[in-house]
């Protein structure tokens, strides 16, 4: 089982026959050719075939490239139907492991009429696939769903004229079910889509200015009309992913194919003296050193050995002459001190100042004021960042998990300076993407070195250097203040963020992958950076929200790259956010819950999404779900070893609307914190797939958790010494939570309006959950944490602090 | 290089290797065996666990000279002949468990070796049993999920899974 993932299941089922029959050795290294070459002619032909029909074909031969972007106005690019009538989709999106690939098949089947289970769908080969972007922004359903929904119904109408032409029937008295067309008035007359089109194109053109905007001329079936949206078929790629038979981007080989491992500056901002390569020449397998500025890698014949070269090599580092980074626990001062690189105009509805927000602070009958830290946190994916390259035939081919297959092939050819239709990217599933590949240092990395060996070269980092060095999601500090009059009405919001956003890498830029950055290559000007306020529809008259960026010394080549990591400042700024709310709910002594919706009921006005009613129903719901107890925060300080809370946090992210309640359990004595339960009220409008939207948003709120209580990039003054799971503790068994309770809401109150469409679900949950548990663990113990994570030393020395 | 005799999955193999590779790397890039994945190479995540005389055990770790004549077990070695899934492997489709599924291999074969130690664990012990394979998508709620369901699809014998537990 050498084979790759778009392989058809029958060829993999061939190559498994010769097992018996030759070597081990021989058998991976004829099956390897067998299967490479294999790969790209199945999928070149898929479009005209279908996996099935490919799959009885003559021998395979190499797509030899060029790689041609599909043309997104062409239908089949989209759709092949096979002579069995069962249907093949293409799609520019990858898939996280939320289903979206299963969303995908629903939404399309539903449009085609054909039932799930006859449907395939092939994502993220950026040479068989229309660029849709891949993934990013939980966008795929919301945004992406409605081109490939509008092909499939043009592909139903194009098969109902055919039957029409076929059956001499008129296509208004013709009926369709399943893939078969049947007249109406004889349902004895009929023909299926197979025997219509089956192996053969459409040659339909479709319209559209851009790939989003993409249309035929049919239209779409009416909400109410839709039968496999709003089920919950089973996610077609979880049976391989338990059997141990899906071929990851890990699992990329090709004839040929050496190994290679990085070697990282010994500090940030060291710069490459010499190498010694005599240190590993004596090792067997060695194939060469390479290296360019201050990018280092060793290549192998095999695995163990590059990890060994990569270990063993010598390498002389000039450190840089001032330091690199404040330490981690002073990282919150420099930020409060260093001079902003720029001040953000926020992004959202909400002006950056409402009303005249001093004097009414001035005039308050209360003001209070906070500060809130949120370090830098990692993605530290379960597998460190992988990719593999071949170089053969003078193009190049990377088998990635790049979630922006399609960036990482643009970026790839400018990298090389090659032209774009000889790069191509085939996306294969990997570890969680939630950002971290939306810069695939790994591919540009693999792309690279197979170019200078000329053999296809698999790249795999250590843990030690993805948990130093993947991207980074951006440190925050805050200030807010807040002023209420003397009936404890909230009259006064003041937010000040600073967040060391500065130069964010962006997606798959062949100047600020890690490795360009290492070789000196580097855009004029460092990303500005940037940050949206807290999002949320509390109506308070006066305000002013401000966002700053600030730097760290060492701008390039640093561990601390930042990037963006699932919902890049959600979980931040609503920390803050939700947090003082909580603070200023104490000040008016009104409970937390009830505080929040009258600001959120304050104004009787609808806005274009409805956040507002929906905000309201979402509270409601999770306040429902959860049994709520109306009483103000803290409860009094129980006397036991173990101290119980409830707090609740609340947002949108886009016109997804979320609140969270958590129930924890303080260990006084330790410090331990244990959120037993957690309860999420979403509104994402449609819903495609009810149980996967549920367990996307379960992963997600303990994403969240783990984030909360653990995660902390921690680094000295020259380098980041979070290098592995016991120096960068992660959620585990023990923390989950006893019960964990999702309330998927349709919140717009109004009958009369039109059904909402889908919005993103992959983000939104984790925004709310930081601020949720710090509430919880003020109304147990009365002491308020303002600095994630909430490690046990930490809680134990604040509890101590209060003499809780 | 010494030439080492493996049985995995019931079928023999020989490779030619240096014995102190880890066991890890022969499985994947000899044996073309690739359930087991490589997550940390330092024993911390659970990854590539593997089944050694019914122990979980991280074949990142071993040295492949330490493992020789010893039947190993993969993710691929886990289902029947017939093709029928292992009640774990079963449960972890009706329960819907991954996301992107990197860490289910760890997952999958340390819930195993644990049903086999102890076929009716308590909430707790499954958290303990389990407390150090890592999974970054956080699927902890829906793996002890599953492994309540497959304890008891042991314990009364195999039905259909179709429907989804919610
Ligand atoms: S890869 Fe072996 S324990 Fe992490
Ligand atoms: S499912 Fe993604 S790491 Fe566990």
């Amino acid at each position: 089982m050498t084979t790759f993932t778009n392989i058809p299941k029958q060829i993999e089922e061939a190559i498994e026959k010769w097992q018996g029959t030759t070597s081990r050795r021989d058998f991976l290294k004829n099956s390897g050719m067998f299967v490479v070459s294999f790969s790209a002619a199945a999928m070149s032909t898929a479009s005209l075939l279908g996996p099935a029909a490919s799959a009885q074909n003559s021998p395979p031969t190499p797509v030899a490239g060029p790689y041609p972007d599909p043309d997104f106005r062409k239908l089949d690019s989209w759709i092949v139907i096979h002579e069995d009538s069962t249907a093949t989709f293409y799609v520019g999106k990858t898939d996280g492991g939320q289903g979206t690939g299963t969303g995908f098949r629903q939404l399309m089947a539903d449009e085609l009429d054909i039932a799930f289970d006859k449907t395939n769908l092939i994502m993220g080969a950026t040479d068989i696939t229309v660029d849709q972007g891949g993934s990013g922004g939980s966008d795929a359903i919301e945004t992406d769903g409605w081109p490939a929904r509008r092909v499939a119904a043009e592909a139903r109408r194009v098969l109902l004229e055919m039957a029409s032409a076929r059956l001499g029937v008129p296509v208004d008295q013709l009926a369709v079910s399943d893939g078969v067309i049947t007249v109406k008035a004889n349902p004895s007359m009929k023909v299926t889509y197979g025997e219509l089109i089956g192996g053969k194109r459409f040659n339909v053109t479709l319209t559209g200015n851009n790939i989003n905007a993409t249309t035929g001329v049919a239209k779409l079936k009416p909400v109410g009309d839709l039968k496999i949206v709003g089920q919950s078929p089973q996610r077609y790629d979880i049976p391989a992913k338990v059997d141990g038979s899906l071929k990851w981007a890990v699992d990329a080989k090709a004839p040929g194919m050496v190994h290679a491992r990085n070697v990282r500056p010994s500090v940030a901002g060291a710069q490459l003296i010499s190498i010694d390569e005599s240190s590993v020449r004596g090792i067997p397998g060695f194939i060469k050193v390479v290296s360019k500025g201050n990018y280092v890698a060793v290549v192998c014949e095999r695995e163990e050995q590059a990890i060994r070269a990569a270990r063993q090599l010598k390498v002389n580092w000039q450190k840089p002459a001032t330091p690199s980074f404040p330490t981690s626990e002073n990282l919150f001062d420099y930020m409060r001190n260093a001079k902003p690189t720029s001040v953000v105009q926020s992004r959202t509805q909400t002006p950056d100042v409402m009303g005249d927000p001093d004097a009414a602070l001035a005039s308050a009958a209360k003001v209070i004021e906070a500060e809130y830290d949120f370090p830098f946190q990692g993605h530290t994916a379960l597998g460190p960042a992988h990719a593999m390259a071949d170089p053969s035939n003078g193009q190049m081919t990377i088998w990635s998990n790049d979630m922006k297959a399609y960036g990482l092939r643009t970026g790839v050819a400018e990298f090389l300076g090659m032209p774009r239709d000889s790069v191509r990217v085939i996306w294969q599933e990997g570890p969680q993407l939630y950002g971290r590949t939306a810069a695939d240092d790994a591919g540009f990395e693999a792309a690279y070195l197979a170019k200078e060996i000329g053999r296809p070269v698999r790249v795999q980092w250590m843990r030690h250097e993805e948990t130093a060095w993947d991207a980074k999601g951006p440190a925050f500090t805050f200030k807010l203040r807040g002023g209420l009059d003397a009936q404890g009405n909230v009259v006064a919001l003041e937010y000040l963020a600073r967040t060391a956003d500065y130069n964010h890498i962006g997606y798959n830029e062949p100047d600020t992958v890690l490795i360009a950055q290492l070789m000196g290559r580097r855009p004029k000007e460092p990303a500005p950076g940037g940050a949206s306020p807290p999002s949320e529809m509390y109506v308070i008259p006066n305000r002013r929200r401000t966002t700053e960026v600030v730097g760290m010394p060492l701008v390039w080549e640093s561990p601390l790259r930042v990037a963006n990591l699932r919902d890049p400042n959600g979980p931040q700024i609503t920390f803050a956010g939700e947090s003082f709310i909580d603070e200023m709910a104490v000040a008016a002594k009104v409970d937390p819950l009830e505080f929040r919706l009258r600001l959120l009921t304050a104004s009787t006005v609808d806005d274009e999404d409805f956040l507002r009613a929906r905000s309201i129903a979402v509270v409601k719901a999770a306040a429902a779900a959860y049994g709520w107890d109306t009483r103000p925060s803290p409860k009094p300080v129980g006397t036991g070893k173990i101290l119980s809370g409830r707090g609740i946090a609340y947002c949108y992210r886009s016109q997804t609307v979320v609140a969270e309640i958590a129930e924890v359990e303080v260990n006084r004595e330790t410090g331990h914190i244990w959120v037993k339960r957690l309860v999420c009220a979403h509104d994402c409008g449609l819903i495609v797939n009810p149980e996967a939207v549920r367990r996307t948003i379960e992963g997600n709120l303990l994403h969240g958790l783990s984030r909360t209580l653990y995660e902390e990039v921690q680094f000295d003054t020259e380098k980041v010494t979070s290098v592995d799971w016991i120096t960068h503790p992660t959620l585990r068994h023990s923390d989950t939570p006893a019960q964990v309770d999702v309330v998927l809401v349709n919140g717009d109150p109004n009958p009369n309006r039109p059904d909402l469409p889908p919005y993103g679900a992959g983000e939104a949950a984790i925004k709310p959950t930081a601020a949720a548990v710090a509430n919880a663990i003020y109304d147990a113990t009365g002491v308020r944490l303002r600095r994630v994570p909430f490690r046990d030393k930490r809680v134990l020395a604040a509890l101590k602090v209060a003499r809780v | 290089m010494s030439n080492i005799s493996l049985k995995v999955n019931g079928r023999s193999y020989t490779v030619d290797i240096d014995p102190a590779t880890p066991l890890l790397y022969i499985l994947r890039n000899d044996l073309g065996l690739q359930g087991p994945r490589f997550g940390c190479g330092l024993g911390q995540c659970g990854a590539c666990t593997v089944i050694i005389k019914g122990a979980a055990v991280r074949s990142c770790i071993t040295p492949t000279s330490t493992v020789k004549g010893s039947e190993i077990t993969t993710l691929e070695g886990l289902a029947q002949q017939d093709g029928r899934l292992h009640p774990v492997q079963q449960a972890w489709i009706d329960e819907q468990v991954p996301q992107c599924g990197f860490c289910q291999n760890g997952q999958i074969m340390t819930a195993k070796a644990l049903l086999d130690r102890n076929p009716d664990p308590t909430d707790a012990e499954i958290r303990e049993g389990m407390d150090r394979t890592l999974c970054r998508c956080m699927t902890y709620y829906r793996i002890q999920a599953a492994i309540r369901r497959a304890a008891k699809l042991i314990a009364t014998g195999p039905v259909s899974g179709k429907e989804v537990g919610a």
